[in-house]
């Protein structure tokens, strides 16, 4: 059985600076196989928009730990959608209080994963998804 | 003896290797005090080379200063939490910023929507530092500022603040952190590319001993390179090859050591096994004197103080059962006691989930004043000294430290591996085997991979609101500002501002101008930008 060849773009949202659990991610997407475009830190929702479709990728995922995830989720969605990336697998992670799921999961990402979540249920997570 | 295992034979006990990478043993005797190097640098508090404290009577004489960081919302939230913290008995503040104002935006910047105000306080002009700090004796409580890329316009503002409410400058004391470096490293509030960024450090640097003798305007952070990843011995190393790094860009102006050197201070994290903490602590403190007295020529004592603030860091907290960390904070506040800091800080048990409520906060507080009042820590300085352990494993923390810098040197210096991204890179590295290790149980924590409370759904964390009105207020008042200043007088402190930067002059007095004429930070930063231009993230792994 071959495995299936999984492109993912792993973006640092706003202006927050806490990298270390995106790079952790990163890694682990890595040992799992996946290519992983890492953005380094403070993407605008139009360059997470623009790199996602420049490079393809299948899995577009959000690390966001400072709090401003559904502002930034909120203009980053019509900017997939003009692309029409809305086929793609919508990640985000991070510091995400659990009365914001919910929205989260309303604004097209289909998976959340919080503080606390194992590396192995993203990887695990993604494969599934990505068909 | 030999601890190490022979082959063909089952040890008795497991071995066991610190975080640095030193094994410890289940007994220390003399000799592995002698074997380690002996008792040559532990010495007497107060002297050369200070492994047992800066200070001859320490907490004696006077207990450390206890400084939460707080900050949020507008300079007024911010003000009403700062008294509450002081009336509780804290004896100094360390301001939060919000994200706009640490990378040098203004609050009706694009960039800064829905960020004003929400991981702390929002600062724009003069004004709001007039109001955060109104009511506030800054001879009785000392204010620390968490600011690093925009560290050079946020110092002149407390300066500038100061000096008009009356303060003598020459006499005010404070912190600012500025330690650009480490936040390339970690934490990520850079602006400017890394040569302009040390210029900035250098310049503030320069112009406090000059002009705010007793202000620190550097608080060399080993913090958040712990954080990111770093083992103790790492996190200590890095940070003297970043203090080296400021120092030698001060002395390459000509500034003598002596002048500049009493007022450098340090960050340092605390989690994890208590005695290499502590061993961390009292190794670098000697290493750090060490340093300043032979490759600097330091002479002043103070020059070969390192003066610290030691804080239970949020790397050792956990968002699983949250009320576990209210004892870990207190585990962590023995450790900085018993390590001899100057200032002590607790991450609050809801850290891992948002700004720390008054409640929380204040359990944080009083975490230290029980160490202060109830538990005799105040009463003899560095009491560990002479255990045969902490003796060998200061010996030792000390040569790994030794070893981490001499490395880091060989392989082209700190300023090199940080602008290449390659230390970035290996605290990374470590910082995901951690993880692993921690979903796999190898590294225990307790409530994560240890006894956890899977049915217990009630985590008793209140969020700290976001409100969007404040970050509309906090606009109004930037624009109010921009209306009543004098408009001729900004554009010309900016366009010094600018010259300055291109001439390679010291900033500093340019910049304290323009935030005496309201000049905001955005509008300072931008001149800089485009004199500097900005830095580019290395992505590497």
């Amino acid at each position: 059985m071959t495995q299936q060849h999984i492109k993912v773009l792993l973006a640092k949202p706003g202006l927050d600076g806490h990298d270390q659990g995106a790079k952790i991610v990163a890694r682990a997407m890595m040992d799992a196989g996946f290519e992983v475009i890492y953005t380094g830190l403070r993407q605008t929702p139009e360059a997470v928009a623009r790199t996602a479709l420049e490079e393809d990728v299948d899995v577009i995922a959000l690390s966001s730990m400072a709090g401003s995830h559904l502002p930034f989720c909120r203009k980053l969605k019509p900017l997939l959608e003009a692309d029409g990336l809305t086929d793609k697998l919508w990640l985000i992670g991070g510091n995400l209080p659990a009365q914001d799921h919910q929205a989260l999961s309303e604004l097209g990402f289909k998976g959340i994963f919080p503080t606390g979540s194992k590396l192995d249920a993203i990887v695990d997570f993604i494969r599934e998804q990505v068909k | 003896m030999n601890d190490r295992a022979k082959p063909g034979v089952k040890p008795e006990v497991q071995p066991v290797v610190n975080e640095s990478g030193i094994a410890v043993k289940p007994l220390y005797t003399a000799e592995d005090v002698e074997t380690s190097g002996g008792d040559k640098m532990v010495g007497l508090p107060g002297e050369y080379p200070f492994t047992r404290g800066i200070h001859r009577l320490m907490y004696r004489k006077q207990p450390w200063t206890m400084r939460q960081y707080a900050g949020f919302g507008n300079p007024s939230e911010t003000n009403q939490r700062f008294k509450y913290l002081i009336s509780n008995g804290q004896t100094g503040l360390n301001v939060a910023f919000d994200l706009p104002t640490q990378i040098g935006l203004d609050s009706d910047d694009p960039l800064a929507e829905g960020e004003i105000g929400r991981v702390g306080m929002s600062v724009d002009t003069l004004r709001d530092f007039e109001l955060a700090f109104e009511g506030i004796d800054l001879d009785r409580i000392t204010v620390s500022l968490t600011i690093n890329g925009a560290a050079a316009i946020l110092i002149a503002m407390y300066l500038a603040m100061a000096e008009k409410r009356g303060y003598d400058v020459n006499k005010l004391r404070g912190t600012a952190q500025n330690d650009i470096l480490k936040e390339f490293i970690g934490r990520g509030t850079w602006i400017f590319p890394v040569e302009p960024s040390i210029r900035l450090v250098g310049d503030t640097i320069e112009y406090c001993a000059r002009h705010a003798p007793k202000y620190s305007p550097v608080s060399v952070c080993g913090y958040h390179i712990r954080e990111s990843g770093a083992t103790p011995a790492q996190e200590m190393a890095y940070a003297f090859c970043i203090a080296k790094a400021y120092a030698d860009e001060v002395t390459r102006r000509g500034l003598p050591v002596d002048e500049f050197a009493g007022r450098l201070s340090y960050n340092f994290n605390i989690f994890g096994n208590i005695f290499e903490q502590v061993c961390k602590f009292r190794a670098g403190r000697s290493l750090w004197a060490k340093i300043m007295k032979e490759e600097y020529g330091a002479e002043q004592p103070g020059s070969m103080w390192l003066r610290m603030i030691a804080a239970g860091g949020g790397g050792g907290l956990t968002f699983e059962q949250p009320e576990l960390n209210i004892v870990r904070g207190a585990y962590y506040a023995l450790i900085s006691a018993l390590s001899g800091t100057q200032t002590m800080a607790l991450c609050s048990y809801d850290e891992a989930y948002t700004i720390p409520t008054e409640y929380s906060a204040r359990i944080s507080l009083r975490t230290m004043q029980i160490l202060i009042e109830e538990m005799g820590l105040t009463e003899t300085v560095d009491p560990l000294a002479g255990s045969y352990y902490v003796e060998t494993m200061t010996n030792q923390m000390r040569d790994k430290m030794v070893e981490i810098m001499a490395e880091t040197d060989a392989q082209g210096g700190i300023v090199k591996l940080v602008s290449e991204g390659v230390i970035q890179a290996k605290v990374s590295a470590q910082a995901y085997r951690m993880q692993r290790d921690i979903e796999s149980g190898a590294f225990p924590k307790v409530g994560v991979n240890r006894y956890r409370n899977d049915s217990d759904e009630e985590h008793p964390v209140e969020f700290h609101p976001y409100r969007e009105e404040d970050a509309r207020r906090q606009v109004d008042n930037l624009n109010r500002v921009r209306a009543e200043r004098d408009a001729r007088e900004v554009a010309r402190c900016l366009a010094q501002v600018g010259a300055d930067a291109r001439s390679g002059a010291n900033l500093m007095p340019a910049i304290v101008a323009a935030v005496k004429a309201y000049a905001s930070v955005g509008e300072i930063t931008r001149e800089l930008v485009a004199v500097f231009g900005r830095y580019r993230e290395p992505i590497r792994f």
